[in-house]
């Protein structure tokens, strides 16, 4: 996202990743979010997240459904192929997406209203398909682009602008996740891009479902006393479980273990996740010690944050449905079709 | 008018198996039609099923009529009455003078006997009890006794049968005996009993060569797989779901690579048609060929992203075996309901191109047409079939392939050519189809552009402006009216002297066919129209503009063909009259021999 209009002419001294870009060119049309919104954060840690990983920008994918956090795949990577679908459907997109060209790398911006409500299903079935992809929900706990109405996210007795308390217990996406099956599941927070930026790499490189669900609070409709999801009551109760350092396969990988680090993840590409534990006893490896600790610390009101769980070794769709290496879209006509002779003992069977 | 069924009949007759449903009847049923078919004679078999897994009634009508007359007939001359619970009804449908084959293990209720139709009774369970040991080999096999009981009856080529039996169970020696005991059991059973053959019986006729007997789902499913479809996405849905599960078959057989064994395609079983079609989408997006295949119900569903598919522009190929609607209506009856549904399928204005086809051989010949031109246009295309056309076994000319056909992408611009343009815009310049050139993604770093569902302007770019938005829907609109001269023609037949016009579509063919011949030799003489797309084209207004009068005949309640002639067409609603049928059964010639002679004596 850029903020501000920038010079046509890039400085010479700006630095440049591997693949010879810089910042700017991971960047995206201006954003049209109110000022302050969450939403602007996140798109600035993609930005920094594509940049450091020197993907090419047309070889990205980036798709999302309606509401403003379906607005943001505007705001970064512009020579990226994007793809702004229908509300709660861009699962499904993007399943269709990858299903035809396992080669480009796929992110999808979702919200709470877009994925826990309207798009619950697909975001569900998409999880249990192992789709590699980057899912990001920019979660506000609000429906925005209508005018505050709660959303499925939002917790119980937390309160709407006007002073009402919400009633129904909310849908929370990483212990949807966990259940799933989910093999990356992460939460952090807009207002840390030093936690962000990491978990949104590795999530990049995960050959899987990365679910990465970012509180994201929303300035005009959900930030006042009284609400959950607001900077304040993040800030104040979000409780760092684990940090993750995402360190590419492509940077030497020495012993340079940091006192405290418990466990170190190694990548289908060979990059590797080094977690270091914050919170005692616990394992972003284990899924059922990930969810009895996720559960018992929401009851004491506690929002636990970092890559929380992270499981390399299921197969993706493609693996499971057994597809060739190349992209489907690529394969030439010839190796399709069978041909005329093929048909014609084929029918024998239909005598 | 048929004649009575004493009366001698070769290779003229229908007769009607009432079945239970997990039986096994359905195995022997085909067997019945393989047999006929190979014995050269034009058949049909149609199977009227519940939705339903076992026990309750089921009924197989085969028609056999040299002159080639298949299509549905409600007139039986012989009812293989297998099942108690509708023994009634069944016995009641036959024709007087007609024949009745029951179990006369149980004696036969007095009330139900009919003094003008011959009862034969074979004692079906008591012959398989004695013969064979397992219960379930026992309710199985007494369906096999009566095709042996039928091959004497109707004199069906024994060798034949055995051929086919011995086929089917190749490698399985146990089933196969069990199989010739049977047959052989009702055979002889026949032959000691009854004066075999009955005077309405078959003969064989030439080797129907260039001809296969084959349902109209395995076919669709071949097109998309000669189209060179590679991804698929669906949800399991009646009548439907045979095209996937041909597809995945074909797939597994045809599309494995060479070297690697991995496959060529991905099928996804998606959560549900939203999903479905969705998939189709992004697949399609991403320049794979992909299709979904779906009944009314699943078309309700899409709808939303049927209408982003149309305005984004992706090409997408719908797949419709339309079952009776509404709602849930009779998911296993035929219907042609949903043509207004898929015309303007979605809110806004939105307008498709629709082919329909009318047997197996055009669902495989429209399946690859509905990709070039889903391609060409880039917009979704459905293919309306029904169930009767996609579950039952239909005699077709053998499908060839053309091995020069190259698929029409449209206008999709490779990297070379994206190397050499200053700046790509997604909607401009159109083409004269009034299409504009597409890329794909991770083509070229110049290829890159927002698709959306947002207003936008022919540059690609969000707007709310008005003149910007209606540029690109009218231009939307133009590229309809084009697809006009690139969809399949009608097909005309005229005879001299006709001052009345037929005009239908889809599976309704057979039985129009039929009627056009029997309204002559009642002189009554009238040209005939077979619509097979949407939008039309010129000769559908010339044609109707030629006879005063025209009847449409269709499969729906409203009228939907005739609606969309007088919305779509420039002809005056005053010259297209409707014959409607839409029970749930395929239509009979009867339908509408009777329908136009009430028509033109009103």
């Amino acid at each position: 996202m850029a903020s501000i209009k920038r010079p046509a002419v890039a400085h010479p001294s700006l630095a440049r990743n591997a693949i010879g870009l810089i910042v700017r060119d991971y960047e995206g049309a201006m954003s049209t979010l109110c000022a302050g919104c969450g939403h602007d954060s996140v798109t600035a840690a993609i930005v920094r997240a594509f940049y450091e990983l020197a993907i090419p920008p047309h070889m990205i994918a980036k798709l999302s459904g309606i509401g403003c956090s379906s607005k943001t795949p505007t705001y970064f990577v512009s020579g990226a192929h994007g793809f702004n679908s229908a509300h709660g459907r861009m699962p499904a997109i993007a399943t269709g997406a990858n299903a035809a060209n396992r080669a480009l790398t796929y992110i999808g911006i979702s919200g709470d209203g877009d994925s826990l409500s309207i798009g619950l299903g697909q975001l569900c079935h998409a999880i249990r398909r192992n789709l590699n992809m980057l899912y990001v929900i920019e979660n506000n706990g609000v429906y925005g682009l209508t005018k505050g109405q709660f959303s499925a996210s939002t917790d119980l007795g937390s309160k709407s602008k006007r002073g009402e308390p919400n009633q129904q217990p909310p849908i929370d996406p990483v212990l949807l996740g966990l259940s799933l099956g989910a093999s990356f599941i992460a939460r952090s927070f807009s207002g840390d891009k030093t936690q962000l930026v990491p978990i949104l790499k590795a999530a990049l490189r995960h050959k899987g479902f990365a679910l990465v669900d970012v509180i994201s609070p929303c300035v005009t409709f959900n930030d006042h006393v009284g609400s959950t999801k607001s900077y304040l009551h993040t800030r104040k109760h979000r409780l760092e479980v684990v940090q993750a350092d995402f360190v590419p396969k492509e940077r030497e990988i020495a012993a340079e273990y940091a006192p405290g680090t418990t466990t170190t993840v190694t990548m289908h590409d060979g990059s590797v996740v080094r977690f270091t534990k914050v919170a005692e006893d616990f394992d972003p490896t284990d899924r059922r010690a990930v969810q009895a600790y996720v559960q018992s610390s929401q009851e004491k009101g506690e929002i636990p944050t970092g890559l929380l769980f992270l499981d390399e070794s299921p197969g993706d769709m493609h693996d499971t449905s057994g597809t060739v290496d190349a992209p489907l879209s690529a394969l030439p006509f010839e190796q399709l079709c069978p041909g005329g002779a093929a048909l014609e003992r084929f029918q024998n069977a239909y005598r | 008018m048929l004649q009575p069924a004493k009366v001698k009949r070769t290779n003229d007759f229908a007769f009607k198996l009432a079945n239970v449903n997990g039986t096994g009847s359905a195995s022997a049923n085909g067997l019945i039609m393989q047999a006929i078919f190979r014995m050269g004679i034009p058949v049909s078999g149609k199977n009227l099923f519940p939705s339903n897994i076992q026990g309750l009634p089921t009924w197989y009508e085969v028609r056999v009529n040299q002159d080639g007359y298949t299509a549905r007939t409600p007139d039986f001359d012989l009812m293989v009455a297998m099942n108690a619970e509708t023994y009634a009804a069944d016995v009641r449908e036959v024709v007087s003078g007609g024949y009745i084959l029951y179990d006369s293990t149980w004696p036969l209720d007095k009330s139900l006997e009919r003094d003008d139709v011959t009862f034969l009774g074979v004692p079906l369970a008591k012959m398989c009890t004695e013969v064979f040991a397992e219960s379930r080999e026992r309710i199985l096999m007494k369906n096999i006794v009566y095709v042996g009981v039928l091959v004497a009856l109707l004199s069906i080529d024994m060798d034949v049968v055995v051929k086919i039996l011995d086929e089917k169970f190749k490698g399985k020696a146990a089933l196969r005996e069990s199989n010739h005991k049977a047959i052989k059991l009702g055979y002889d059973y026949a032959v000691d009993n009854f004066q075999c053959p009955l005077p309405l019986h078959l003969s064989k006729l030439a080797e129907l060569k260039d001809s296969i007997l084959i349902d109209g789902n395995t076919a669709t499913a071949l097109g998309c797989l000669y189209a060179g479809a590679t991804v698929a996405a669906w949800y399991p849905i009646t009548p439907a779901t045979s095209v996937m599960d041909a597809f995945k078959q074909l797939c597994a057989k045809f599309r494995r690579d060479a070297e690697t064994g991995k496959n060529l395609y991905c099928i996804v079983q998606a959560e549900d048609e939203l999903a479905a079609i969705g998939m189709v989408i992004g697949a399609s997006w991403n320049g794979a060929r992909s299709f979904t295949s779906t009944a009314g119900p699943g078309i309700s569903l899409m709808g939303e992203l049927i209408g982003l598919a149309y305005y984004a522009e992706i090409p997408v190929v719908l797949v419709d075996v339309q079952r009776t609607g509404p709602s849930t209506g009779m998911p296993t009856r035929t219907q042609q309901g949903d043509i207004l549904a898929c015309a303007y399928a979605s809110h806004g204005d939105t307008k498709h191109i629709l082919l329909f086809p009318s047997n197996p051989a055009e669902c495989f010949h429209f399946a690859v047409k509905s990709f070039d031109l889903a391609e060409r246009f880039q917009t979704p295309v459905f293919m309306l079939t029904d169930l009767d056309i996609g579950m039952n076994d239909w005699v077709v000319p053998r499908l060839e392939w053309d091995d020069t056909y190259k698929p029409d992408r449209g206008p999709v611009l490779t990297h070379v050519e994206l190397e050499k343009m200053e700046k790509f815009f997604r909607y401009s310049p159109e083409n004269d189809d009034g299409v504009a050139a597409r890329t794909l993604p991770g083509v070229h770093a110049k290829g890159a552009f927002f698709t959306r569902g947002s207003g936008h302007n022919k540059l690609g770019g969000y707007t709310e402006i008005p003149d910007e938005y209606q540029e690109v829907m009218d231009r939307l609109a133009r590229k309809h009216k084009k697809a006009a001269k690139a969809v399949p023609p009608p097909v005309i037949r005229l005879q001299e002297g006709a001052t009345i016009g037929l005009v239908s579509l889809g599976g309704c063919d057979g039985a129009m066919r039929e009627a056009v011949d029997v309204l002559r030799s009642e002189g009554i003489v009238v040209d005939y129209m077979r619509i097979c797309a949407f939008p039309f084209d010129d000769s559908v207004d010339a044609f109707i503009n030629a006879h005063s009068k025209n009847f449409v005949v269709e499969q729906n309640r409203d009228a939907q063909l005739r609606n969309l002639l007088i919305t779509e067409t420039s002809v005056s609603k005053d010259r297209l009259d409707s014959i409607l049928v839409y029970g749930g059964f395929p239509l009979s010639s009867r339908h509408v021999v009777t329908g136009v002679k009430k028509k033109l004596e009103a």
